[in-house]
């Protein structure tokens, strides 16, 4: 044996060494999206129809958050922190007066949407895909988008009266929030419904999908068709996608919800991990597969359809960030998820910067940048022509 | 890890895929079934990991019946590698075996597992393709790999459901080694379906013969493995040399080809 081991010790390095290297590339990755998210942000509060410095654009979120701080010191430490309270009221106000109102009042709330959808679709993502063992599958596979367009679309043509009828107070917008974000929901439970006769295979569940799909969508033709030309060209925008409805408290009910979505959904990369190997092997090494392929597309399928329920159908992001970042780190789910989670949320915020400041003041749907920029980089994908880029 | 089968029958529907199967592995032993395509091979290992469970009879492990056992705690026990293997192409050989550790690793991953990981693809000299992407390995490599992957699961019973057919000769010498080792350095058992007798005639203590899911002969190789029972089951003819290498059976013609 003695004989043996300089033999291999070079060998017992190259796993452990293979390993952290692997390891600290996954977290670079992390660190560098990290940074691009927020200097993409800073710089797209910046910029629009009304041009604001980046200095400007940092002093005004910090401004009114510092202050905003102070206060709550002030009020909760009987005391006060008087060093802190002087540094926090030390912070100058933005020079462009207009700065605070135009950053806090409209375009953060919008960078904050735009960054939560885009990492919800994202992880949704790469999480349906590893569950499915398809790379290809995105959160519509599951016919996730035809339902909630179908109940936006019903309640863009028949809520008004609906909501008249049944004198339930809520707005009509927040009504079409409402029925996307459930419809989108009934796909997975009837995908579900589906899987109880017919087993949890990768197959069932995507032909279940298309299934489901390709109804809602005849019922979203047929509202379309019926409707007059007002509500007609709400539901096309609806479908387009965009960040219109962003808001400070849209922010703040998807937050809490992307935040334990995504704890959940991180909690199941070591399975997902696993999964890849294949069922058989993920039942001997004690998943239990059908329970956890349904858990996970219900978790996945309600992030999912929070964050369309505000935007409307953005399409791609599921489908690209995950590509990019598997091509980058390889596919361990630990880091795969928190990856694609920040690539997703880069990737729209950039495409909704692009969509309101390209032909500002006049603004298009995100959907159609994330269209052209999807199909360019599968093209690109196809052309390339690695083995590891498409499967 | 003493592997009790007592009486199995599986049935798809009306078709009966399992009929009254019986055995008994103890510690350190290797079992080999074998069989025509479609007996039952891949049925029975399935139903010893759980995959799916038995429609009649009972499978237990040191006397506890499988079902009742937790499947995380069955997974520590048990490792199977599957006929059919499924891979990611962004996966790496080391960290495809490191699966094997699954229910060892809870969030991070220690040395300690690393070192599993290692000495597993030692164990089947690949420790210098630890960095490779799965789809840059050959057809036996990967198979190697999920056997890799098995080893470091470092379970009591290994199933094994052809995990030689992709290998080149020397390969699957090497790797027969390399399992009759482990079994015996460990007192691990294995049940290993194969298609090549002779690795059941020189390898497996004891041959479990399936034919339509009946068994067709239960004992030791040499006297199970007979030219009479190839030909019943197989409808070949064979003939068994002896020398001083060992004894090899050689089949050579079916029943069609000689005009039965």
């Amino acid at each position: 044996m003695a004989q043996d081991t300089p033999a291999s010790v070079p060998k017992t390095v190259t796993v452990h060494s293979l390993y952290r290297a692997g390891s600290s590339q996954r977290i670079a990755l992390i660190v560098v999206l990290t940074a691009v998210v927020i200097l993409t942000a800073v710089l797209s509060a910046g910029i629009g129809t009304v041009a604001i410095t980046p200095g400007d654009t940092v002093l005004a979120i910090i401004h009114p958050s510092a202050g905003a701080l102070n206060e709550f010191l002030m009020r909760n430490l009987p005391l006060g922190a008087p060093m802190v309270s002087d540094m926090l009221v030390a912070i100058p106000t933005p020079a462009d007066a207009q700065a605070e109102l135009i950053v806090m009042g409209f375009r953060l709330p919008r960078i904050f949407l735009a960054i939560l959808t885009g990492a919800s679709l994202a992880v949704a993502g790469v999480v349906m895909q590893g569950l499915l063992r398809n790379p290809l599958v995105s959160p519509f596979t599951l016919g996730l988008s035809s339902a909630a367009s179908f109940g936006a679309a019903i309640a863009i043509v028949i809520g008004p009266a609906i909501l008249g009828t049944l004198a339930i107070g809520i707005e009509d917008n927040a009504f079409i929030i409402v029925m996307a974000f459930l419809f989108g929901w009934l796909s997975m439970l009837l995908v579900y419904g589906i899987s109880r006769a017919r087993g949890t295979s990768q197959s069932t569940l995507i032909l279940a999908g298309v299934v489901i799909g390709y109804l809602f969508q005849a019922g979203v033709m047929a509202l379309k068709y019926l409707t007059n030309n007002d509500k007609l060209r709400d539901i096309v925008v609806w479908l387009m996608g965009g960040m219109w409805g962003a808001s400070w408290n849209a922010v703040l009910i998807l937050l809490p919800l992307c935040l334990v979505t995504f704890i959940l959904l991180e909690r199941m990369a070591w399975d997902l991990n696993v999964l890849a190997a294949g069922d058989d092997v993920a039942k001997n090494l004690g998943i239990n597969v059908g329970r956890f392929r349904l858990t996970g597309l219900m978790i996945s399928t309600f992030a999912a359809s929070c964050c369309l329920a505000f935007t409307g159908i953005i399409g791609f992001i599921g489908l690209m960030a995950p590509h990019i970042c598997r091509m980058f780190i390889g596919n361990d789910h630990r880091y795969l998820i928190p990856c694609s989670a920040l690539m997703g949320a880069s990737i729209l915020l950039i495409s909704d910067t692009a969509a309101r400041t390209i032909m500002s003041p006049v603004e298009i749907p995100v959907g159609i940048i994330m269209y052209i920029i999807g199909g360019i980089f599968f093209l690109f994908l196809i052309l390339r022509g690695s083995g590891r880029g498409l499967y | 890890m003493e592997l009790v089968v007592y009486c199995v029958d599986k049935l798809f529907g009306s078709h009966r895929v399992l009929d009254g199967i019986s055995f008994l592995l103890k510690g350190g032993k290797i079992l080999a079934l074998v069989g025509p395509n479609g007996s039952g091979k891949s049925t029975l290992i399935k139903a010893i990991t759980r995959i799916h469970d038995p429609s009649n009879g009972t499978i237990s492990l040191d006397g506890a019946d499988i079902r009742t056992i937790n499947p995380v705690d069955l997974a520590m026990k048990v490792g199977y590698v599957p006929q059919h293997f499924t891979y990611t192409l962004y996966s790496t050989v080391f960290e495809t075996v490191l699966l094997g550790r699954r229910r060892f690793i809870r969030w991070s991953v220690s040395d300690e597992e690393l070192s599993r990981v290692q000495a597993a693809l030692d164990a089947l000299g690949m420790g210098n393709l630890a960095g490779a992407y799965m789809d840059q390995l050959s057809g036996g490599e990967r198979q190697k790999v999920f056997i890799a992957r098995a080893l470091a699961q470092d379970p009591a019973l290994y199933l094994f459901d052809e995990p030689t057919s992709a290998l080149d000769i020397r390969y699957q010498i090497e790797v027969m080694e390399t399992m009759r080792r482990i079994t015996r350095k460990q007192g691990a058992s294995m049940v290993i379906a194969v298609h090549d007798l002779n690795l059941a005639y020189r390898y497996a203590d004891t041959v479990l013969v399936l034919d339509h899911g009946l068994t067709a002969g239960y004992g030791e190789p040499h006297a199970v493995l007979t030219p009479d029972c190839i030909r019943k089951v197989y409808g070949v003819d064979s003939f068994v040399v002896e020398n001083e290498h060992g004894k090899f059976i050689l089949p050579f013609r079916t029943h069609r080809a000689a005009g039965e």
